[in-house]
């Protein structure tokens, strides 16, 4: 029994640590370029560190070994967070990360499976990694494994048809080892996703598929991890779950600001504000635990 | 390389469609990794007929070729050969970003089956006509792309390509076509076949219409003009050094294709001519600034300017 509380404790530090170094590298990340994607890959930093820092069977040694569980990360402009995550898993040097979109770098923009260990998929033409992950999946079943496929959506990306026909087909083939998440933040490049292409009600759709869908805080960690480990009990059924996330969530000035998708900091203003955050995070004592026994 | 011309050239051999499935029936019982896919065209492509014995290693991912381009992708990263059948034009326009970025891009394996393209459409129309696969497909890098003769070559297709990896393109009528080779005729990807040698006149020819290509030839030489006729059924990666050995013993070219004359085969032709310095000229004959129409296979061929006779009177005035 205390072995068991003693285990939760230390595993939701671990996930909190991770959570605050994904988001502390992915704005040092930025800051270095000037630039880039901060609002789609901060609202999924607490996503990456349940799935990284608890769910996911890897081994950051042996980035290709054949049992682990693959991420498929579609809407790949959050590259960044990605790559920030595997560098604190360890599956490439730190440094590396201040190479982001350099010329001949190993991190380009949106994720290449052929430059950079950990990397499952090669994404950030949208939707097509609903596909690839669906494929995967069904590979991993037809070769008798129990390894899981955890596929991130954006909802701007479900613009995209090719997300819906997979969808169809992950139903379809009740593929309950690929766990679609959907990066709930509500906007997209050109502005609100309401004003752009109303998504309606992304549950009930998922739901009218065929998928047991579960909705929950984008930025609550047990949310994500209790709402994973409830759908891997689940037999017979598509599994999804619906991020409600922020854009630029956990950077508040970030979060206000109208237009967040990808920023220049070029104001000094801009340059202030995210440096505030990266001296908050870099600041911040990850102790925890009280409410979140993972 | 080891191949023979089917003596009698009027004899139709299976329909590819059954070389298509029984092949890969043959390959499937080999080989649990190879997966068929298709998006609902199995009744079309014969697929069905596979479902009983192979029912683990089939999808119908039904009518979404840009998600069976992807789910393809997918299985081959986790070790699995797919191939992938539709109609010629919805399995490279329709899915092409996916086939180029899933596929060729992050270095996947793609064996994809482009059925009925150009004028073997028939009654689908239009809409289902495909003239520009071949130019698609060629510009992905490193892709294969081929254009079989008949049933014998597409079927040593398959197997090969069933053993790398890469990209693959393999488009063809899934009706009967006239037999060229003799059954365990075997080639070499990469290389054209030389099916008749002459000089003067060299005619470089793909798909079914090589058979044409053949007929051409026998009508040229009651006329008393010798030409030689190459079968390059393998578009990509091209026979470079055929097209170059060419220019020495023959004054014209001619490029035959069931495809657009942009970016095909004998635009492909055009390259090595220009880029080597080559003395020789070109005719290319295919179809130009057109799109298709609806028709009989046999009124398209005509209709397009790909029947034996239209070949041989484009020809005729390209020699003059």
């Amino acid at each position: 029994m205390i072995m068991k509380e003693s285990k939760a404790v230390a595993s939701y530090e671990t996930v909190l640590k991770l959570r605050d170094a994904i988001r502390l590298d992915t704005l040092k990340m930025l800051q270095h370029m000037g630039y880039g994607h901060i609002g789609g890959s901060m609202s999924i930093v607490e996503l990456l560190a349940v799935l990284y820092g608890k769910q996911m069977r890897i081994d950051s040694q042996v980035p290709d070994w054949a049992e682990r569980d693959r991420l498929v990360l579609s809407k790949g402009h959050a590259g960044p967070a990605l790559y920030a995550t595997l560098a604190n898993k360890g599956f490439f040097p730190h440094d590396w990360l201040f190479t982001l979109n350099e010329g001949g770098t190993n991190l380009p923009s949106h994720p290449d499976r052929l430059k950079i260990p950990g990397v499952d998929a090669t994404t950030g033409s949208l939707g097509q990694g609903t596909s690839i992950a669906a494929g995967i999946a069904t590979g991993l079943r037809l070769s008798g494994s129990d390894a899981y496929t955890y596929l991130i959506v954006g909802d701007g990306e479900l613009n995209e048809g090719q997300c819906w026909e997979a969808f169809q087909f992950i139903a379809h083939q009740k593929l309950t080892h690929c766990i679609v998440f959907i990066d709930d933040n509500k906007k997209q490049l050109d502005g609100y996703t309401a004003d752009i292409i109303n998504q309606f009600d992304i549950q009930k759709k998922l739901e009218s598929f065929g998928f047991m869908t579960l909705k929950v805080k984008g930025n609550d960690l047990k949310a994500i991890d209790d709402a994973t480990n409830f759908l891997k009990d689940q037999e017979d059924t598509a599994v999804a779950i619906v991020l409600d996330t922020v854009k630029s969530q956990g950077v508040p000035f970030f979060e206000n600001l109208h237009d967040n998708h990808s920023v220049k900091f070029n104001t000094e203003r801009y340059q202030l504000e995210l440096q505030k955050a990266i001296d908050e995070l870099a600041a911040r004592v990850t102790i925890g635990g009280e409410n979140h026994d993972l | 390389m080891t191949y023979k011309l089917n003596p009698d050239r009027q004899t139709l051999g299976n329909e590819l469609r059954s070389v298509f499935v029984d092949t890969l029936d043959e390959l499937m019982s080999q080989n649990p990794k190879i997966i068929a896919l298709e998006a609902d065209l199995g009744s079309a492509s014969g697929f069905s007929n596979l479902v009983k014995q192979h029912d683990k290693q089939l999808l119908n991912v039904g009518i979404s070729e840009a998600n069976m381009m992807g789910v393809a992708s997918g299985l081959s990263l986790v070790g699995y050969q797919p191939f992938c059948h539709t109609f010629a034009p919805f399995a490279t326009r329709r899915a092409f970003d996916q086939l180029f970025i899933s596929g060729g891009y992050a270095q996947t394996t793609l064996n994809i089956f482009g059925s009925d393209p150009g004028f073997t459409v028939g009654p689908n129309g239009g809409t289902h006509t495909s003239w520009e696969d071949i130019a698609l497909m060629r510009m992905i890098p490193n892709s294969i792309v081929c254009d079989p003769a008949d049933g014998v070559q597409l079927a040593w297709l398959i197997k090969a390509l069933a053993k790398e990896k890469g990209i693959h393109y393999i488009r063809a009528n899934r009706k009967a076509v006239r037999q060229v080779y003799e059954v365990g005729a075997t080639f070499e990807i990469g290389k054209g076949n030389i099916l008749k040698q002459g000089h003067h006149v060299a005619i470089v020819a793909a798909g079914q219409l090589v058979s044409e290509a053949l007929d051409t030839a026998e009508k040229l030489s009651d006329m008393g003009i010798d030409a030689t006729v190459i079968d390059m059924f393998s578009i990509k990666p091209l026979d470079d050094s055929l097209i170059t050995s060419l220019s020495k013993a023959h004054t014209h070219v001619v490029s035959i294709e069931n495809h657009s004359v942009n970016n095909g085969l004998g635009s492909a032709i055009a390259d090595v001519i220009a880029e080597n310095g080559l003395n020789i000229k070109l005719l290319k004959i295919g179809v130009n600034e057109r799109f298709g129409q609806v028709g009989s296979p046999d009124y398209l061929q005509n209709e397009f300017g790909l029947s034996a006779n239209k070949i041989l009177a484009k020809l005729l005035n390209f020699l003059a």
